[in-house]
């Protein structure tokens, strides 16, 4: 047991300064400008001591588990040379990741609580899982997607920035189709995707990739992916939305 | 609590046999090659199923209830009489500078210590030879993140459409990458998806909502959502910004000399 509590000490003393600021800021907002107390604060004190723990948790089984995993496999398909495997590789990362991302889980439940009390969709359990594993299910594909195109803009030397400009202009041209209520949740999608799990193993891989390749400079084309992977996410969720609402 | 550790548990281990799948069998049937380190590789999946399972459950408990408190008492109002700014009795925007102010300093404060961002900013600083500051980098990432979850919170109060707003943040993003130095570009795009941490999205998002369904006149489904789309545009802005503005510097530095 020693040994385990050692090792998640770093973690926790990462996920407490992740969360100290939080707490500074809601501190300061409650005592100097609200001057109320919070109702059921020994519940919020609980569930923020579960955050903590969770986080450092998982921070700590990334680092033993999935990444040394990953960056080896990253590598070895990089070595490997064979397009095919690396393009499903690149793709069914960014699809796995995703789907297990925890800030994904949290806001698609919120999405389907919310469309299921407009009236969007039906409101029993059934239905809002239904829209909740929908949205992350799309926005999985989208990542994915995103991966793999920004794998071959690696190989094939693209500039970023038009990939960039024309992804925005096809989701604004769609922004005007969509359905209203889907494109607030429709951005947001695209912001949530990319955080605890998805960016360090999708990272290691372009960076892998562009240093193994002749020609390529990691800076400059190991960067990028996240910000494919940001952009995707909103177009396929409108198009969900507008598949779901019509 | 243990019913709610249990059914989070379940579906935890539901979303991530997709990934170990994927994994294992990569490895095992295209890779052909034996994992290295297999304890370790095990034992660090379920510390991140039993993490994923406690975060979830801590979510539920605090931190969405949390955003939705401070965003109903921001907008209760006996509060807001207390700090009018107009005497309209309508939806005003002014009346609701404390919850800018909130999103101001929630948006830095979470920023300025994520750790993600912290290791980019020391990468930046290495790659651009002491160029593009560590410092210099975190605190423009964390203004953007402020002032884009400010505009978004007026955005809400005022219940104008998000499109307008995200289009035009794209078209001066479009505008930047013209004229902003070439090797700082993909960093700046990535920069805007790395900032929301996991804590900061549900809180902002719960803020989002709670906002939306206290201030009269606006609805979740409409208003509700898109602050963490603002957090995730104007990093890149205030990036592109903050590199331009060194390069600026640079050339008033260096001109005098060529004279």
């Amino acid at each position: 047991m020693g040994h385990h509590l050692k090792e998640i000490g770093r973690p926790v003393i990462a996920a407490a300064q992740d969360l100290l600021p939080i707490v500074v800021v809601i501190g300061f907002f409650q005592l100097a400008v609200l001057r109320q107390p919070i109702p059921d604060m020994g519940h919020i004190l609980s569930g923020m001591v579960f955050v903590l723990l969770g986080l450092a948790l998982f921070v700590r089984g990334l680092e033993l588990g999935l990444f040394p995993l990953g960056e080896s496999m990253a590598y070895a398909f990089a070595k490997k040379g064979n397009l095919f495997w690396l393009l499903a590789f690149a793709f069914l990362l960014g699809f796995g990741t995703t789907v297990a991302e925890p800030a994904l889980i949290a806001i698609a439940g919120k999405a389907a609580q919310v469309a299921a009390e407009g009236g969007m969709i039906d409101g029993n359990a059934q239905a809002m899982s239904d829209y909740a594993m929908g949205l992350r299910l799309t926005v999985a594909l989208a990542v994915g997607c995103a991966i793999l195109l920004g794998i071959m803009r690696i190989i094939l030397g693209w500039p970023l920035q038009w990939l960039i400009i024309a992804g925005y202009l096809l989701v604004i041209g769609m922004t005007y189709i969509a359905p209203h209520r889907i494109i607030g949740i429709a951005y947001d999608s695209g912001g949530v995707t990319t955080s605890t799990i998805t960016v360090p193993l999708v990272t290691a891989l372009g960076v892998g990739l562009a240093s193994s390749l002749r020609g390529r400079n990691p800076v400059t084309d190991g960067f990028g992916l996240i910000a494919l992977a940001s952009l995707l996410p909103i177009a396929f969720v409108m198009v969900y939305g507008t598949w779901i609402i019509r | 609590m243990i019913g709610l550790l249990w059914n989070t548990g379940l579906s935890t281990l539901h979303d991530l046999l997709p990934i170990v799948a994927i994994l294992f069998g990569f490895q095992f049937l295209l890779l052909r090659q034996p994992i290295p380190a297999f304890g370790k590789v095990l034992q660090g999946l379920l510390y991140v199923f039993l993490g994923l399972t406690l975060f979830l459950v801590g979510l539920q408990e605090a931190v969405f209830p949390l955003g939705e408190i401070m965003a109903r008492q921001l907008t209760d109002p006996v509060f807001i009489r207390q700090h009018a700014v107009s005497e309209q009795q309508s939806v005003h925007w002014a009346n609701y500078l404390w919850i800018y102010a909130f999103a101001l300093a929630i948006g830095f404060a979470t920023t300025i210590a994520e750790p993600a961002l912290i290791a980019v900013g020391i990468k930046a600083e290495q790659i651009s030879s002491g160029a593009i500051s560590a410092w210099g980098l975190r605190l423009s990432v964390a203004s953007g993140v402020a002032i884009g979850i400010a505009i978004g919170c007026f955005r809400i109060v005022t219940g104008t459409d998000l499109w307008l707003y995200i289009i035009a943040a794209y078209v001066i993003v479009v505008i930047q990458t013209a004229f902003a130095p070439k090797l700082i570009v993909p960093l700046a795009y990535d920069s805007g998806g790395v900032t929301t941490s996991t804590v900061t999205v549900p809180l902002v998002a719960a803020l989002g909502l709670g906002l939306s369904s206290t201030i009269p006149g606006r609805s979740p489904m409409l208003d509700g959502f898109g602050l963490i789309a603002f957090a995730s545009v104007f990093p890149i802005i205030s990036v592109l910004a903050y590199a331009q503005f060194i390069r600026w510097l640079e050339r008033r530095h260096t001109e005098p000399k060529e004279v």
